[in-house]
């Protein structure tokens, strides 16, 4: 079936197989957001968080005919957002990732949730991150890293 | 890890969906959030050739409240519930229940409709929906019907809903501020799905009392002799909590579920922790 998705942007129409996922849509050649990591492709790990009409979302257990219309704004499209930019620089500074193959969705997340909640607490931040596995770090440089960023951001909007 | 091959329809309206899903014999679903059915398909445990999309109907994604009931459009999602976009029948707990599904990438996409429709014996909702007594609205090839949520779980993976059948609605009843709820789930790993949940509710100007149980793998099953317990108490006490474990285990019995020790204690302590919140 025939799909428009604006992309980071830049509206794209494209035929597509009615099973197609969106990830799979997402970082095919022609769109080339690569930052989508599929690990589980069943809705666990969260490493391919994507940002859909402003809200996060698992792109591989959405088909992406049924994402017709939206907008969809996915790690390449936040380079330059200063939150982003304050995640990624805290990850690298507190070890919050190794391999990086969970970093793209551990950013989105994180940058939805500080969003969301800016005041968050440690056990909260647990909680709302415990949709994104890491298999390197054992989490606490992504915990540290997430609250140095808030709290950060917190100062930066007062 | 990739669906099968498939046909994807996008329904306009409730009458649109039935029509396309009559036509099908075998092999046709309806879609909505897809937070379960598409995992399914990615692992090839659901054999479709057909989705029909409803999520876009607007008829269900709607609510309204006459002031004695809510009625939820069966689209809802749950982050609509936790964000308190939609009333919150019973006194909060709809949103308390709906915060911890999953993780909030799921939340907003998945919907009560779909949980109830799926009927996965862990889902948060369904023990909820039991307790508080909803009714359900189905729209099918020979017109509407109501369910009582006490007919509609017939097992795990199993409801009243026929084939050809799109649940519309579910209709809750409003607590009065007396109403106090209680639910806790035991689970692993935050977010995953829940090993038992407990839902209580009691409130003594509309006498409602319900003590529900869900444990993975098993019928949702009301336990009446410890909602009698439950109406009869006012504050937790231990006392309560002795008469509890007696009626929680005749309850069982009387299912014909109190073989395995370890089910057992698992269950015993999430009714009590349930119900202790709802006697705070």
């Amino acid at each position: 079936m025939l799909i428009t998705l604006t992309i980071n942007g830049k509206t794209t129409t494209a035929e597509i197989e009615d099973r197609t996922l969106l990830a799979d849509f997402l970082r095919a050649p022609a769109q080339g957001c690569t930052s989508v990591h599929l690990g589980c492709e069943h809705g666990v790990c969260g490493a391919c968080t994507v940002i859909m009409d402003g809200q996060i979302r698992r792109s591989c257990i959405a088909l992406a005919a049924a994402c017709d219309g939206a907008s969809i704004v996915t790690l390449e499209g936040l380079a330059g957002d200063e939150l982003t930019e304050r995640l990624k620089a805290s990850f690298v500074k507190n070890h919050g990732l190794q391999c990086g193959f969970c970093t793209p969705g551990m950013i989105i997340s994180a940058r939805e949730m500080i969003t969301r909640n800016p005041a968050m607490e440690e056990s909260e931040l647990r909680q709302d991150m415990s949709g994104n596995l890491c298999r390197c770090t054992g989490f606490s440089g992504i915990v540290n890293a997430i609250k140095e960023a808030a709290e950060a951001h917190r100062r930066a909007s007062q | 890890m990739k669906p099968p091959p498939l046909v994807y329809e996008r329904a306009e309206s409730v009458s649109d969906a039935v029509a396309i899903l009559a036509e099908m014999e075998w092999g046709a679903r309806v879609i909505a959030g897809g937070q379960s059915l598409v995992p399914m398909l990615n692992l090839r445990l659901a054999p479709l050739i057909k989705l029909v999309d409803i999520s876009r109907i607007e008829d269900l994604r709607a609510f309204s409240d006459d002031g004695g009931r809510v009625v939820y459009g069966a689209c809802l999602r749950h982050g609509e519930f936790e964000d308190g976009a939609v009333p919150d029948c019973a006194n909060g707990m709809m949103q308390r229940v709906a915060s911890r599904i999953a993780y909030r990438a799921i939340r907003n996409r998945g919907t009560i409709g779909g949980s109830v429709a799926l009927a996965d014996p862990s889902a948060d909702w369904i023990t909820v929906l039991i307790a508080l007594g909803a009714i359900f609205t189905v729209a099918g090839p020979t017109g509407r019907r109501e369910i009582h949520a006490d007919e509609m779980f017939l097992g795990p993976y199993t409801t009243a809903l026929g084939e050809h059948d799109i649940l519309c609605s579910i209709s809750l009843p409003k607590l009065s501020a007396e109403g106090r709820t209680g639910f806790y789930k035991v689970i692993r790993k935050a977010g995953e799905y829940p090993m038992t949940t407990a839902s209580v509710v009691r409130d003594p100007a509309t006498g409602l009392n319900a003590v529900v149980l869900g444990a993975v793998n098993r019928p949702q099953l009301r336990l009446r002799r410890s909602s009698a317990i439950l109406a009869a108490s006012t504050r937790w006490s231990d006392d309560v909590g002795a008469a509890l474990i007696d009626a929680y285990g005749e309850d069982l019995a009387a299912a014909g579920r109190d073989g395995d020790p370890y089910e057992r204690k698992l269950c015993e302590t999430t009714v009590l922790r349930a119900v202790q919140q709802a006697l705070r």
